[in-house]
């Protein structure tokens, strides 16, 4: 006979499961960022590419794609990874290179945050 | 369920709006009728029923149609024209007033002096039109004026009015949104201002902090907050471009998601942790913290100084 009420039960486990998750995920975004230059040129910060592709290739495709110069930019902190610079607006076009099966990296879409005007 | 409240706002609003036009039709033309009576035409009596709506858009049409129904009457004595003129005058109407005109050649050279007739009583009509600015409070608005103010025009100052101090209540049916237009000034070459963001911070029922530390992050730059509390951005800012950023900003941080409405609160709760709680639905949900992300280095002298 076993008593309901005593079973073995880790009420935070749930709790848990959920909060690493959604750390997770947030960690999991992708921020696509503008930045004013001086007139009216921009920058375009890519963040948060997930580490299994090569920040490196896909500068260099993305550089030849899209016409423009571009860097990945090493912070040191560690906080927020590789970090790809873009020259100019390339938002929309970054977006559609992430997104793309075929061409492109092929990620999910909500996982990427336009951020900026 | 959870909606029942607002439409029952939205139906109210739309019946009470629905009901209004007839109204301030049938009173205008009540008010307006013995204004009219001025003797301006040989046919008075028909015309001066047309001349129910003074002040619509309509006017000129239907002093045009007036004026063909004047001619007929001096050419042949017509009856109808007292018919046309307690009827609206329809399109149909007009046609066929033309088709009778283009027969007789009499009629073109009443024409040509109705062109000239029309310009004299226009101007003529224009005197008795109320004119004035009622925000600034001349003309017919001015303080002393003993004019009797139409109908129409008290009627279109209240709906201004009520729109000016309670947008959300002149919404009529539709239930958007809406927040006031952010307005941008340029200050010297490199800096923006946004003038109103107390107002719109009010209408969101937001902290002013708050809402500025979303709009850094987002545009990437930094700023500050004048003496007469506007927000001096840092870069060259179009309205358009901080309206997407403030739009981005109600989805985020505003509407509840559940329900869509806008009447929000937004409030610490524990570990650190944003909590938005809907006042119309009850729903409570988690928000992001504001985060500025990687901000590159932009310009060589900046870095020198940092």
């Amino acid at each position: 006979m076993s008593i309901e009420n005593l079973k073995t039960y880790d009420p935070f486990a749930e709790a848990d499961e959920e909060d690493s998750g959604q750390t997770k995920q947030t960690q999991e975004y992708i921020h696509i960022r503008i930045q004013q230059r001086n007139g009216r040129k921009t920058l375009t910060t890519v963040q948060g590419i997930p580490k299994k592709f090569d920040a490196k290739k896909i500068l260099k495709v993305v550089k030849k794609e899209f016409a423009c110069n571009g860097t990945i930019i090493g912070d040191e902190d560690s906080k927020m990874g590789d970090v790809i610079q873009l020259q100019g607006d390339q938002r929309a076009k970054i977006k559609d290179f992430l997104t793309n099966k075929d061409e492109g990296l092929g990620l999910d879409a909500k996982t990427i945050k336009v951020h900026g005007f | 369920m959870d909606a029942s409240p607002a439409d029952e706002i939205k139906e109210t609003a739309q019946s009470h709006s629905a009901r209004t036009p007839p109204l301030h039709a049938a009173l205008g033309a009540f008010t307006d009728a013995p204004q009219a009576t001025e003797p301006q035409d040989a046919a008075a009596a028909a015309p001066a029923a047309d001349d129910g709506l003074d002040l619509s858009l309509m006017k000129k049409k239907k002093k045009k149609v007036k004026k063909e129904d004047d001619a007929d009457v001096a050419a042949d004595e017509a009856a109808p024209a007292e018919g046309d003129g307690a009827i609206d005058l329809t399109m149909k109407k007009k046609k066929k007033k033309k088709v009778v005109k283009e027969d007789d050649e009499f009629a073109k050279k009443l024409e040509a002096l109705n062109i000239e007739g029309k310009e004299g009583e226009e101007a003529a009509s224009q005197e008795d039109e109320q004119e004035g600015d009622m925000d600034q409070g001349t003309g017919i608005w001015a303080h002393d004026e003993t004019k009797p103010i139409s109908y129409n025009a008290l009627l279109s100052r209240f709906f201004a009015l009520l729109s000016q101090k309670n947008p959300d209540h002149a919404s009529t049916g539709t239930r958007s949104y809406k927040i006031p237009p952010p307005q941008c000034l340029r200050e010297g070459n490199k800096k923006t201002i946004f003038a109103n963001l107390p107002e719109i911070c009010k209408r969101m029922k937001r902290a002013d902090e708050h809402v500025t530390s979303y709009l850094f992050a987002e545009l990437g730059t930094s700023g500050s907050v004048d003496g007469s509390r506007r927000l001096v951005i840092k870069g060259r800012f179009q309205q358009k471009q901080i309206e997407n950023v403030l739009r981005t900003y109600i989805i985020e941080y505003v509407t509840c998601k559940t329900c869509r409405s806008p009447n929000t609160e937004l409030s610490k709760g524990e570990n650190r942790l944003y909590f938005i709680t809907c006042n119309s639905c009850g729903s409570r949900r988690s928000v992001q913290a504001i985060k500025t992300g990687f901000s590159a280095q932009v310009g060589k002298r900046k870095k020198m100084q940092g």
